[in-house]
């Protein structure tokens, strides 16, 4: 039996994810927030920051107000399982749905027409940005990420030698989080993608952030490096809201792939103290 | 050892003078919302005319742009965006009467220069809890560039608006001291 997909679910999905994303820090975040601050000392200065970010959860939930001024740009992944059938025009209603819960929302539109030849707002927060994944098994899942301008541009994207190896990777995570955490609005989660070619590894970085909060990778090795990494990057000391301390990031969630025999390619994505995802079953 | 001061907007160079990097400081008056486009519309403007829509002398710029008004407030959410990104026209701007500028990140060794050339002061606060941050705005009105959406030029009141020194006159930086104390 084989579902099938139509761009007006698709579209509804992402009104109303988009709705409640914008004025609610994603659950996972806000417990693994909550953890961090009950190991903290009473007295230290990022306890009354992660107050400030809880209680702007609070705020933002009560009110119905956006979380973040930077209600962000829209990515959107529709992933889609061998049992499901999906016509060529599913992502015709997205653009309408965004401006539409961007308007009833009282969102912020950031979003301008062409990033060189013109900067003019586009007035809707269009276009979204749509990507497509085919993955085994059954089922589909819409994910809806809500991104911040400050967090994507603390990311980046860097080609290392394979000789650079574990060291390389371990020093471009520290290297970005050093330069660019005060950015980012830390705690972060740190997307972290390895492998692939130059243009999906960034995707990996991406994916792996709506990876539940602090949940290890699948293999071994992957999870150990991700404590290790977490561990070195919490003793930069850069800490909640960057005014000094622990934590400076609740999590790295590190992807791997396959690549080249002449590539590493390693992508940085950070993901802020205002995180804002759905993932919704579709089929 | 640092303080927490309240501050009335707008400042002289005498108010910031005796700021430290690191010191609380809750503000409370009028500050003008700009960010990328109105930085380069604010250059332009000095360029041209010699002035911008409000009176610098003494003022103190937000690098925000907020949501429309919600839940009874004048602005649904409004916080700090990445400084750094101003860094090319803040010094200018400092000589030209800006006394302090509101935003997140670390700054250029050009700014901090500016800083301790022309007694202003870079305050920073804390970046992803704008929900909070709406709470001290009292009121909001757009005073210029409307084309620019929520990147027209806008004077908030503030009262009691948390923020930290990041920039002293002195040349102390919070952010390089934060980092100089985890090594």
């Amino acid at each position: 039996m084989t579902d099938k997909l139509n761009a007006q679910a698709v579209g509804e999905a992402v009104y109303d994810a988009i709705r409640s994303c914008a004025t609610t820090l994603r659950p996972d975040y806000r417990a693994a927030l909550e953890k961090a601050q009950a190991e903290l000392p009473a007295d230290a200065r990022a306890v009354g920051v992660i107050d400030r970010i809880l209680e702007n959860a609070r705020i933002g939930e009560a009110d119905g107000v956006p979380i973040c001024q930077d209600t962000g740009s829209v990515w959107v992944c529709l992933e889609v399982g061998e049992d499901v059938a999906v016509p060529g025009n599913i992502f015709s209603q997205v653009n309408d749905a965004v401006a539409r819960a961007y308007t009833d929302g009282r969102l912020r539109m950031s979003l301008v027409r062409d990033a060189l030849f013109d900067r003019a707002n586009t007035g809707s927060n269009t276009p979204a940005f749509c990507e497509l994944k085919l993955v085994p098994g059954a089922g589909a899942t819409l994910h809806v990420l809500l991104k911040g301008g400050g967090s994507d541009n603390a990311s980046r994207v860097v080609m290392l030698a394979p000789g650079a190896g574990a060291e390389g990777v371990r020093r471009a995570v520290l290297d970005c989080v050093r330069e660019k955490a005060a950015n980012a609005c830390p705690p972060l989660v740190i997307g972290l993608g390895v492998g692939a070619t130059f243009d999906k590894v960034a995707g990996l970085a991406k994916h792996a952030l709506l990876r539940e909060v602090g949940s290890p990778a699948q293999s071994e090795a992957a999870a150990a490096f991700e404590a290790e990494l977490l561990a070195e990057v919490n003793a930069l000391g850069i800490g909640p809201g960057a005014l000094g301390g622990a934590p400076t990031a609740l999590a790295v969630h590190l992807e791997t792939a396959p690549c080249h025999i002449a590539a590493l390619p390693v992508a940085i994505n950070m993901g802020c103290c205002a995180m804002r995802s759905a993932s919704i079953s579709l089929a | 050892m640092s303080k927490t001061v309240s501050l009335t907007l707008p400042l002289s160079r005498e108010d910031v003078a005796n700021l430290e990097a690191g010191d609380e400081v809750l503000l409370t008056g009028p500050v003008y919302t700009m960010r990328d486009a109105g930085h380069e519309r604010a250059l332009q403007c000095l360029e041209d005319t010699g002035e911008l829509p409000f009176n610098l002398e003494g003022a103190t710029l937000f690098y925000a742009g907020p949501t429309p008004a919600a839940a009874g407030r004048p602005l649904g959410s409004v916080g700090p965006t990445t400084a750094s990104r101003m860094d090319f026209a803040t010094p200018q701007l400092f000589k030209a009467g800006i006394v302090a500028a509101i935003g997140k990140g670390k700054r250029s060794p050009e700014v901090a220069k500016a800083c301790q050339e022309t007694g202003s002061i870079y305050l920073c606060t804390i970046g992803g809890v704008a929900a909070l941050l709406a709470k001290s705005v009292t009121e909001s009105e757009l005073i210029g560039w409307e084309d620019l959406g929520t990147e027209a030029l806008r004077k908030l009141e503030l009262k009691d608006f948390p923020t930290y020194v990041a920039l002293d006159t002195k040349g102390n930086d919070l952010y390089r001291q934060i980092e100089a104390a985890s090594q």
